[in-house]
């Protein structure tokens, strides 16, 4: 059987096994390219290939780089919106947590306060009586379902198309208010602040507030400069003692 | 490990920390830890269209001696637990876990006596990705995260130092008993 096979077969192409042309290479009289000479041209022939291929559209998701659009309704991150004068619509009822079936939400209620501050007031952040005072998502809970969106009686919270929440530690996928809350718009004004002049609850949802009205702002104004005149005052009665310590350092 | 347990502290030790951190990042095999529904987001990943392999994971390893990181996709019950351990034990190091959705990641939806509520009680993990499931992108955003870990991981001397600045920080850090709402119950 073995007598009827040839001893180096040769290669569909032509070519010679390697070891039959090294027991030849003694008698050969051309010079031979030598292995490399033999190798180097079919490597840079294998690399032309990935450098045309460099110039050719890309089939691929391009992800980092270009970000296909999500669909338009995508369950992403949540978001806790505002009336257009920039006060919260949320009213800390915890309809959303009862909704959740992973228990991700926790809601704290807590009542607005229309008396000015100097007289012990906390401030009104909702049109109303109530306003989520503490609001946290648990994002390693949450399943992106919707149902607190279906359950929020007043469009508080929504979903925005943003997914990229991946982080390295379990503390930081909580999200609190500051982090869920929507950014100001033009023309709104940051909460707490009184409700627009003569509008009731109601008015603010049917929608008949538009933006902060001049008595808000001037109300925003003179509230910022009571608190810098305040923290002024702080720090003229922390400056004798700083001094003083200062003084007894020296002393020492 | 090696030559860079040797160094001192200074600029060898970070060029050779900046040389091994790009070398890791962009040669890293995965291990396929597919438990459920996050697995097939995973497979999608791999797909042509998503194209794992432009983060140089050419391809899921099927054995856990030829993979770095292992991507836990989907909720881990009790039983499957002592098996995650040992196919974690069983990668050679340096190893990274991406804990891929909220499954595997803190239990979700599932807290209940048969799953466990977050792989980290298993296996130490280094990304948390949150999503049910997580869609490809955020997948890919995940490893993405995880590179700029790799990259910025410091070694030799610089690690030590790393881990004690870690170990101060925890002392002095708010414990969880003084924390409100949802940080409160073992970031439940």
């Amino acid at each position: 059987m073995a007598d009827n096979l040839p001893a180096q077969p040769d290669r569909p192409d032509g070519s010679r096994l390697p070891s039959a042309e090294h027991a030849r290479s003694d008698n050969d009289p051309q010079p031979r390219a030598g292995w490399l000479g033999e190798n180097l041209p079919a490597s840079i022939g294998g690399f032309g290939v990935t450098w045309a291929t460099m110039f050719r559209k890309v089939y691929t998701e391009e992800y980092p780089e270009v970000k296909r659009p999500t669909a338009p309704r995508y369950h992403g991150r949540h978001q806790l919106n505002r009336h257009p004068d920039g006060l919260e619509k949320c009213i800390g009822c915890e309809l959303c947590a009862w909704a959740c079936p992973a228990d991700a939400i926790l809601v704290e209620g807590a009542n607005n306060d229309d008396t000015p501050k100097d007289e012990g007031g906390t401030g009104r952040f909702s049109p109303g009586e109530r306003f989520g005072h503490v609001y946290q998502i648990n994002y390693l809970r949450c399943i992106f379902c919707g149902l607190c969106i279906e359950a929020c009686p007043t469009r508080a919270l929504t979903m925005t198309n943003f997914y990229e929440l991946a982080d390295n530690n379990r503390a930081d996928l909580i999200f609190t208010k500051e982090q869920l809350l929507a950014p100001l718009q033009e023309g709104m004004l940051a909460a707490p602040h009184p409700m627009v002049e003569g509008m009731d609850e109601r008015d603010y949802y049917l929608g008949r507030i538009t933006s902060a009205t001049d008595e808000q702002r001037d109300w925003a104004l003179a509230q910022q400069a009571a608190e810098a005149e305040a923290a002024a005052r702080a720090a003229a009665e922390a400056e004798p003692e700083r001094n003083m310590i200062s003084e007894g350092g020296g002393a020492l | 490990m090696g030559l860079e347990e040797k160094l001192p502290s200074g600029i060898l030790l970070s060029t050779v920390e900046l040389l091994a951190g790009y070398m890791r990042k962009a040669s890293m095999w995965p291990a396929t830890f597919g438990l459920a529904c996050c697995a097939i987001e995973m497979m999608a990943v791999g797909t042509p269209d998503y194209d794992i392999a432009r983060f140089g994971m050419e391809r899921f390893s099927a054995t856990p001696r030829q993979a770095d990181l292992m991507i836990v996709a989907g909720r881990v019950s009790q039983k499957m637990a002592p098996i995650l351990r040992q196919v974690y034990d069983q990668m050679p190091g340096p190893k990274w876990v991406i804990s891929m959705g909220v499954c595997a990641s803190s239990g979700g939806m599932f807290n209940n006596y048969a799953i466990v509520q977050g792989v980290d009680h298993i296996v130490p993990v280094d990304i948390y990705l949150p999503g049910c499931p997580p869609r490809p992108q955020m997948l890919l955003n995940a490893i993405i995260k995880l590179h700029e870990q790799i990259e910025s991981t410091p070694l030799g001397v610089n690690r030590v130092a790393a881990a004690r600045a870690a170990e101060q920080a925890a002392l002095a850090a708010v414990p969880t008993h003084q924390m409100k709402g949802l940080l409160a119950g073992g970031l439940g």
